[in-house]
């Protein structure tokens, strides 16, 4: 059991709202607010920590750099990954990308099949169309049920000899259904193909264990998990990734050249971290991964699917809230009130000092599936409270199309 | 300004209309149309605004797409406002618009319903909703102008 006033008192911007400045933070699948304990590894850098890594002969250059090299450790603990395998980048955008480049760009051929899902974010589905058209190979779609729910029937009928690379988010960020990732790789690696999973809605609320789901390459970005900005990861197998080119050259990323135009790079992980990169938010990222284990990642999933189970048992008698994904098995909440158009709402909401995600969440061609091009999203993290909840639920009780209005011209 | 257009009640009522049921709401399929499709500027607002002009005059405008409350009941109206107008005249009222939006003046004569938005300027985060279909209608002016020129 989560002790959540406790919690909120770690957590300087809940601290503001309980001190009453009427606010309630929605919003947690775009980003999360941070812990003391995040703020001050971001600080503690700045102010006694303030050189760079990898270089210096000086104490404290080893210093950081170590304490850098422990953030690895931390983030492999918490993935159960070796720590070569964890890559630094600038966020679950970079990591994506990252993979699209440098191995699906590199491996795919004209023919081959990249077998993805309708309800991908733009971060995931984009870099892969790119690789496509580069490549030659086809993107095909797992067809969802009418709720947006991805199946390992249709999943299984979807598979086929020709796919060489599975990509799907193992939680979705518009809907929050939990993928069945551990028997999709089974699957997956039965017909030779390698697996990459956009873990950006996923890491930060569920426990994540790479080695036992066996995935092959994993996206995610510390903001959306207590960390700083600027910061995320891409996991690989050690094995694919000495085979996967990097996407910069540069500083910190080659062992040795020559004018010949010789280039020796580094072993993974540091082949694929060019440039100096974000010491302070690596930092904070291990901050908050102790964050979270001290909490524990079951305990979150729990709870937080607690929450929304709350919301959604009490929307439901309001017969005027649709709700899109009632079944889905995280903190995520979508849905439209009936006759107002999704930013309407998120403007009235705002109002009442709820923060909420109106629009289409960077998934695109759910539209087709869900049948709605833009909806209200609700999400929730493990601060959040069931009194929140609760004014979640009264705001919309009252909710009409006169208020949503008046908000926009008074 | 006449009394009735000053009422905040009215103009909510006026946005009420227009938003459930917005005026020359549909597409043409007319090649002779000009068309702006405005989806760039967030990832909500994906409306399509199209235009006939013949010898200098609107003859038809129409929309389609989807939009707030704010987008769709701005462009409806201000599809009636331009209807059979000059583009001259048009870019007078989209002018006089903006003028509105950024709260200088209000022009109840020229911009007649359109008036229910004159305070929209004061919430920042809405004024893309209230100009999105004006926006369009001074694309497609502008290019219909640079085809006159060639």
């Amino acid at each position: 059991m989560l002790n959540v006033k406790q919690i909120r008192q770690d957590f300087p911007m809940c601290v503001k709202q309980d001190a009453g400045n009427g606010k309630i933070y929605f919003d947690n699948a775009a980003t999360t607010f941070k812990p003391y304990s995040v703020i001050e590894a971001v600080v503690r850098y700045y102010t006694h920590e303030s050189v760079n890594i990898h270089r210096g002969d000086y104490d404290l250059s080893y210093q950081v750099s170590e304490d850098y090299e422990q953030a690895r450790k931390a983030v492999a603990r918490f993935l159960n990954s070796e720590e070569r395998e964890v890559i630094f980048t600038s966020g679950a955008s970079a990591s994506l990308n990252l993979f699209a480049y440098g191995w699906a760009q590199k491996f795919l051929k004209k023919g081959d099949v990249i077998l993805s899902s309708e309800a991908e974010h733009a971060s995931n589905i984009l870099p892969l169309m790119k690789a496509a058209e580069i490549t030659g190979a086809i993107i095909e779609y797992i067809p969802l049920t009418q709720e947006g729910e991805l199946t390992i029937e249709a999943f299984k009928a979807a598979m086929h000899d020709k796919v060489k690379l599975v990509s799907i988010a193992h939680i979705s960020n518009v809907l929050g259904y939990v993928q069945p990732i551990k028997e999709i790789t089974r699957i997956t690696h039965e017909y030779g193909a390698i697996i990459s999973v956009d873990g950006a809605q996923s890491v930060p609320h569920i426990k994540t264990d790479v080695k036992d789901w066996d995935i092959d390459f994993l996206s995610f970005s510390a903001h959306k998990m207590l960390g700083p900005t600027g910061v995320g990861v891409l996991f690989g197998k050690f094995k694919l990734l000495e085979d996967m080119d990097a996407f910069m050259l540069g500083g910190g990323n080659n062992a040795r050249f020559d004018i010949c135009g010789n280039i020796q790079l580094k072993n993974p992980p540091f082949k694929f971290e060019a440039g100096t990169p974000a010491i302070e938010a690596v930092l904070g990222l291990r901050a908050a991964v102790e964050y979270l284990e001290k909490i524990g990642m079951d305990d979150i999933e729990a709870y937080e699917h607690e929450l929304k189970t709350y919301a959604v048992s009490k929307l439901k008698d309001l017969k005027h809230v649709i709700l899109y994904n009632e079944h889905a098995g995280t903190g995520i909440i979508t849905f439209n009130v009936d006759g107002i158009f999704a930013q309407d709402t998120a403007v009235y909401l705002n109002s009442k000092g709820i923060m909420v995600r109106a629009g289409n969440h960077c998934a695109k061609i759910l539209v087709e599936v869900i049948k709605t091009s833009e909806t209200v999203r609700a999400s929730v993290s493990f601060y959040n409270t069931k009194e929140e909840v609760d004014a979640l639920v009264e705001a919309l009780r009252t909710i009409t199309l006169e208020q949503c209005i008046d908000l926009s011209i008074m | 300004m006449s009394d009735y257009l000053k009422d905040p009640q009215i103009h909510r009522e006026i946005i009420m209309d227009h938003y459930q049921h917005p005026r020359n709401h549909h597409l043409s399929e007319d090649a002779a149309y000009h068309k702006a499709h405005m989806a760039s500027e967030s990832c909500i607002d994906d409306l399509t605004v199209m235009m006939k002009i013949d010898q200098g005059i609107i003859t038809d405008v129409c929309f389609d797409g989807v939009g707030c409350t704010i987008s769709t009941a701005s462009t409806s109206i201000l599809t009636d406002l331009i209807k059979g107008k000059t583009i001259e005249e048009a870019k007078v009222i989209v002018h006089s618009y903006y003028e509105m939006i950024n709260l200088v003046s209000v022009d109840e004569d020229l911009l007649q319903e359109a008036v229910a938005f004159q305070n929209v300027g004061k919430q920042a985060n809405r004024i893309k909703c209230a100009t999105i279909g004006f926006k369009a209608i001074e694309q497609m002016i502008k290019e219909e102008e640079t085809n006159d020129k060639q």
